[in-house]
């Protein structure tokens, strides 16, 4: 278990002081000066050294991302753009750290901003953040009054930083979405290349990074790359703040290692399943986009990236959903594909009809309405769906449906058999 | 993806204008970006003007166009692509519902019905004395409190029923009442208290830098 004094993110819960002062005494916002005295070159070696991997779902190198930035400002300004349009179902990390712990954010973006020669950073909040919002707005006021940031500041490299206001769209998320969303145009996903280290918002190099990625930095840099890599196992380091929902009897976010056991975390944090671990049926243990696992898989496996790969699911954000053995698993994916249908930007076509089709069938296979090819169907209009579309939402849009007939086909079967055993009975 | 229009034209106001409250919100959103790349704060003047107002109505997004020097029809697939913007009046108190699954599996549908039966079957439309509507949305983004609706700025959280009704109640007599969690969470620590960040010895000294 890790210990309270290797956890980032000391006020997550909102329960000590949140303004400068309180952050300082909790170590943050401490030899910031000394931090900005090295090369950019080496903080962006000590943040590819720390292991640490982007936590906004990909899971791409934070550091090596960084350095995909010109080394040098010419004409253009460069810009470092901060996704907090947190709308993955089962997701609510960043929500907290804007509202309690918001200092960890803007002092890494003052030192990833340092890191890609950039003096602006902007984050991109979802617009149901409103209080979330009013909370980072407060801290980075204070922060300028202070002199923490802003021109001429005590740390010596000038800095802005700005809260944007999204409108809570779930493609928004996908960061060339949340380009063209920044730029006051619809969230409609960009063509790549140009990537944004190139061509970013107006066009200009930009990095976009999720808000726990950009948070922990400043503590990495404080305690050493080594630290960090201390927890989790090798390509899967650090600590992260897990959300577990669903059916446990105390439902939280907290702050744990990486590849600590999926049972371990839920039975020690979350209270454990509602009515014990055997009522347990399934895990989605990243988010909506990552397939689910069932029981036998979840009582062994650990949450980390390429564990849950291994188990072809994903750690994605770390928001593990849990489901007790009342859970009507159909409706609950058939409800996840309804999300995807609304959520898709209807850009491109296979995401678009696709989505919609699929929540039809799930609709059908629900009540058990449909034929045991129509399964199939589903699977095979699914993959001409993945890898079809400009971006991963259409990959994604899937991925659940397919997590239920890997692990739950007989379930279906079983349902289509019943429903024409009624009809056959009615007739 | 959802279709959406503006509301009909009987419903449309005359016209529309900020007031000076919105004027001065809508100053501090422009400088926030460069020179010529205003268009930027598009969704923010929507979103002011919604708070002002209620909904987004034609002359709004006309008048959003002319701030930012932006084509009308740039506003308005802005407006009609994001579904945070109301698009015909709702009721005073606006219920967005969060149906998705970690909020379902913990029951929002009893929150849901509990709208339809207090407030009005449908969603989106407004209860005879225009206090209170509700709708359905996707993902809020507080999945450990579960389930959660949102009314104007603020997140109710860790509902159920029972106290889904209370709130409606309170609203209907037009009072606020206090927002976050109805089950006595500060804000996403267990229920039972924080099972972490409990050692004494992180709040009393200066962790030691390596």
């Amino acid at each position: 278990m890790l210990a309270d004094k290797d956890r980032i993110f000391t006020n997550i819960y909102g329960l000590q002081d949140k303004s400068v002062a309180g952050a300082k005494s909790r170590g943050l916002w401490d030899g910031t000066k000394k931090i900005l005295e090295m090369t950019p070159e080496a903080i962006c070696e000590v943040v590819k050294k720390s292991g640490l991997r982007g936590r906004g779902g990909a899971g791409f190198a934070t550091g090596l991302k960084w350095t995909f930035m010109p080394k040098e400002v010419k004409d253009r300004p460069h810009y470092l753009v901060v996704n907090a349009d947190e709308s993955e179902p089962g997701t609510c990390k960043d929500r907290e750290i804007m509202r309690n712990d918001p200092h960890h954010l803007i002092e890494g973006c003052l030192i990833a901003c340092y890191a890609m020669r950039a003096h602006t950073a902007y984050i991109y909040v979802r617009g149901e953040f409103v209080r979330e919002r009013e909370a980072l707005q407060a801290a980075i006021d204070e922060c300028y009054e202070k002199k923490l940031i802003g021109k001429d500041n005590v740390h010596g490299w000038d800095f802005d930083c700005f809260v944007h206001h999204g409108a809570g769209a779930y493609i928004c998320g996908e960061e060339t979405a949340l380009l063209e969303s920044f730029e006051g145009k619809k969230g409609m996903p960009r063509m790549k290349p140009p990537f944004p280290a190139n061509m970013g918002i107006y066009g200009c190099p930009t990095t976009v990074n999720n808000v726990e990625s950009i948070a922990v930095v400043p503590t990495i840099m404080r305690r050493g790359p080594e630290w960090f890599a201390s927890f989790g196992r090798p390509n899967n380091t650090g600590t992260k703040l897990f959300q577990i929902s669903g059916h446990v009897n105390t439902p939280c976010v907290v702050e744990e290692s990486l590849s600590i056991p999926m049972k371990e975390l839920i039975e020690k944090y979350a209270g454990g399943v509602r009515g014990g671990w055997d009522n347990l049926l399934a895990v989605i243990p990243g988010g909506a986009s990552c397939p689910m696992i069932p029981k036998s898989v979840c009582d062994e496996v650990l949450m980390d990236f390429d564990s849950l790969k291994a188990v072809n699911s994903s750690l994605g954000t770390a928001a593990v959903i849990v489901m007790d053995k009342s859970t009507d698993l159909v409706k609950t994916i058939a409800r996840y594909a309804y999300f995807y249908k609304h959520e898709s930007c209807g850009q491109c076509t296979p995401c678009r009809e696709g989505t919609g089709w699929m929540w039809r069938v799930m609709k059908r296979l629900e009540t058990g309405d449909a034929r045991v090819e129509e399964i199939d169907q589903l699977w095979d209009v699914g993959k001409q769906c993945e890898g079809h579309t400009i971006c991963g939402l259409g990959d994604a849009a899937p991925w659940p449906i397919q997590g239920l007939i890997r692990h739950f086909r007989p379930e279906l079967e079983r349902r289509i058999a019943e429903r024409q055993s009624q009809k056959v009975a009615a007739e | 993806m959802s279709v959406r229009r503006l509301a009909p034209p009987e419903l449309q106001p005359a016209s529309f204008a900020f007031n000076a409250e919105s004027e001065a919100r809508v100053a501090k959103e422009i400088v926030k970006y460069p020179p010529g790349r205003q268009a930027s704060a598009v969704i923010s003047l929507l979103w002011i003007g919604q708070e002002q107002e209620g909904w987004v109505s034609h002359p709004m997004i006309e008048v959003v166009g002319k701030r930012l020097d932006m084509a009308f029809i740039r506003v308005l697939e802005v407006a009609t692509f994001y579904t945070m913007f109301n698009l015909v009046p709702v009721g005073k108190f606006h219920l967005q519902v969060c149906t998705t699954p970690p909020c379902t599996l913990r029951n929002s549908d009893a929150v849901m019905e509990a709208c339809k039966k207090h407030i009005g079957p449908s969603q989106m439309t407004p209860s005879a004395d225009g206090m209170l509507s509700w709708t359905e949305v996707e993902c809020l983004g507080a999945c450990t409190n579960a389930p959660v609706f949102q009314v104007g700025r603020d997140f109710y959280e860790d509902l159920d029923a029972e106290t889904t009704v209370k709130l409606i109640e309170a609203f209907r007599r037009g009072e606020k009442p206090k927002p976050g969690s109805q089950i006595g969470r500060v804000s996403s620590e267990a229920v039972t208290g924080p099972n972490t960040l409990t050692d004494p010895a992180i709040y009393s000294k200066k962790p030691e830098t390596a």
